[in-house]
């Protein structure tokens, strides 16, 4: 076991708030077991830096099993590191080699300041969602089971879509900031949907507007976003959010 | 409904103006090309002169297609440039490790991450191409005889600059910027458009490819025939 054990150099962006300079620290870590997370792996350098009397690297994690969206950030220039269809929490230290450089940096756009270090506040996000995300329901009794009904196709579609665990990446790894992976999958899951379609012009304008209030970029079409998904989200949702918008320029509904 | 100043400027609006005014240019030059496939025949120019003479047989209806084409082009390089400034501003502060692509679905490439670049380029280059055929037709060209009438010798015109290897580099340079521009600015409009069924993505982005291929092979050619075989 021992022998497997690796050494790697981190190359840390560390900022101690949101308007501190920040700057590239570096570490050696030893004895970095090849199993653990890349998360695991910080945790160890926590460690040290709180033994130490330094302030601990500051990051973002909740479930640690690639379902909640709250962590990530760029390993060496990729969003969630270099695999596809993971996020850096279950990202393991055997895909790096023993003795490598890893530069670790936060997600970067205008739309998600930093807070500390590498996290970053993502209520951008919220906001988009919040502007139309969602379904409205009327209270009053239960519908019956089943009594709406989806093909297998539709639903298998607006399911891809309803993936999203709203991580970022998709931001991060556009070379224009743009946040349409994640606002057309949101769009474009609840307009196939019988119960998101009433109100999915209303929906496509505010979501798309909000999208441009917060300061994202615009799509260029280059589909990093889809590359970098950790639910390998497709771009076909982008397309779709199009043509929901383009249909939302001239109704009302 | 959404009022027009807000779905010309959203980012889903924004794109909407840019790819159907890429499209119509995509289609302009189809048929410009088509037409300029007239330089091939080996007569002496005959066939491009009278070609060329039509034009000014449909009298002032020209300048109201030349402006139109003008419009396009000038709201094609708005709504180019504002946008690529727009997106700038998302990422105050770059990656130390610059992004490169992640593979898989990506369509990242020399294409698609310098359209800003090839675009300022092409316009750069419309204002000297307009200039030296367009403008020194009316102004320097010599006259020649078609069925009895006298109309611009527009062949020699361009047949004198295709015989200087600086012209000829210039404008096979410049066709090289047009086949980059065009080979992610044909599949990135069907995209825009959301014109497209999942199925066809693939398809579209092979054909982009040869439909940028095509024509900047046709176009390069002219020059390149001219100056070597004359
Ligand atoms: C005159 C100078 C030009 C400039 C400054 C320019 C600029 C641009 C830019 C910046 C984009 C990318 C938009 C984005 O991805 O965000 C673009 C897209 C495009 N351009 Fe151009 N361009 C020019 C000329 C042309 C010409 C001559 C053609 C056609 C023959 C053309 C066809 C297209 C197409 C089809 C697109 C894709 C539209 C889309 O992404 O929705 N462009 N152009
Ligand atoms: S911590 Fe939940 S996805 Fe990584």
């Amino acid at each position: 076991m021992a022998d497997d054990m690796m050494t790697i150099h981190l190359k840390v962006w560390r900022q101690a708030g949101p308007d501190k300079q920040g700057r590239f620290e570096n570490y050696t870590v030893e004895k970095v077991n090849p199993h653990m997370s890349f998360l695991e792996m910080l945790d160890v350098v926590n460690e040290t830096l709180i033994h130490d009397g330094e302030e601990p690297i500051e990051f973002d994690s909740d479930c640690r099993e690639g379902i909640c969206g709250t962590c990530g950030f760029v390993i060496n220039g990729q969003a969630h590191g270099e695999e596809r269809g993971t996020t850096v929490c279950q990202l393991h230290m055997r895909s790096f080699s023993d003795g490598e450089t890893i530069v670790v940096e936060p997600w970067r756009a205008r739309a998600f300041p930093v807070i500390k270090d590498l996290v970053v506040d993502r209520d951008s996000f919220d906001r988009i969602i919040a502007a139309g995300g969602y379904v409205s329901v009327g209270t009053g009794p239960k519908p019956d089971a089943n009594s709406v009904k989806i093909g297998k196709d539709v639903s298998d579609k607006a399911f891809d879509a309803a993936a999203c665990i709203g991580c970022g990446a998709c931001v991060a790894a556009c070379p224009n900031a743009s946040a349409a992976l994640f606002t057309g999958a949101k769009v474009s899951q609840l307009a196939m949907l019988p119960q998101g379609k009433p109100e999915r012009g209303r929906r496509a304008r505010r979501m798309v507007h909000q999208m441009q209030e917060e300061g994202f970029g615009n799509c260029s079409n280059i589909g990093e976003c889809e590359a970098a998904c950790p639910k390998e989200i497709s771009i076909q949702n982008i397309a779709k959010m199009k043509r929901e918008y383009l249909r939302a320029i001239f109704t009302d509904s | 409904m959404i009022p027009l100043k807000r779905a010309l400027s959203s980012p889903t609006g924004r794109k909407f103006v840019m790819s159907i005014s890429g499209i119509a240019l995509v289609l302009f030059v189809i048929v410009h090309l088509l037409g300029n496939l007239t330089l091939y025949v080996p007569d002496g120019g005959e066939t491009f002169n009278r070609y060329a003479a039509g034009f000014e047989a449909m009298g002032p209806f020209l300048y109201v297609i030349e402006l139109g084409l003008l419009a396009v082009i000038v709201i094609h390089m708005t709504w180019g440039i504002a946008t690529a400034l727009k997106n700038r501003k998302a990422r105050p502060e770059k990656y130390a490790e610059s992004v490169d692509s992640k593979g898989g679905p990506s369509n990242l490439s020399l294409a698609s991450k310098n359209m800003i670049v090839t675009g300022v380029a092409l316009g750069i280059f419309l204002v000297v191409h307009i200039w030296h055929f367009r403008i020194r037709k009316v102004y320097v060209a010599e006259t020649t005889e078609i069925d009895g009438n006298e109309h611009a010798d527009l062949y020699a015109l361009v047949h004198a600059a295709f015989s200087d290897p600086l012209w000829v580099a210039f404008y096979v340079g410049a066709m090289l910027f047009f086949g980059f521009h065009l080979r992610h600015g044909f599949w990135s409009a069907l995209q825009s458009l959301g014109a497209m069924k999942p199925e066809w993505s693939k398809g579209i982005y092979a054909l982009g490819f040869f439909v940028a291929l095509v024509l900047t092979v046709g176009f390069m050619g002219i020059p390149l025939y001219i100056y070597f075989v004359g």
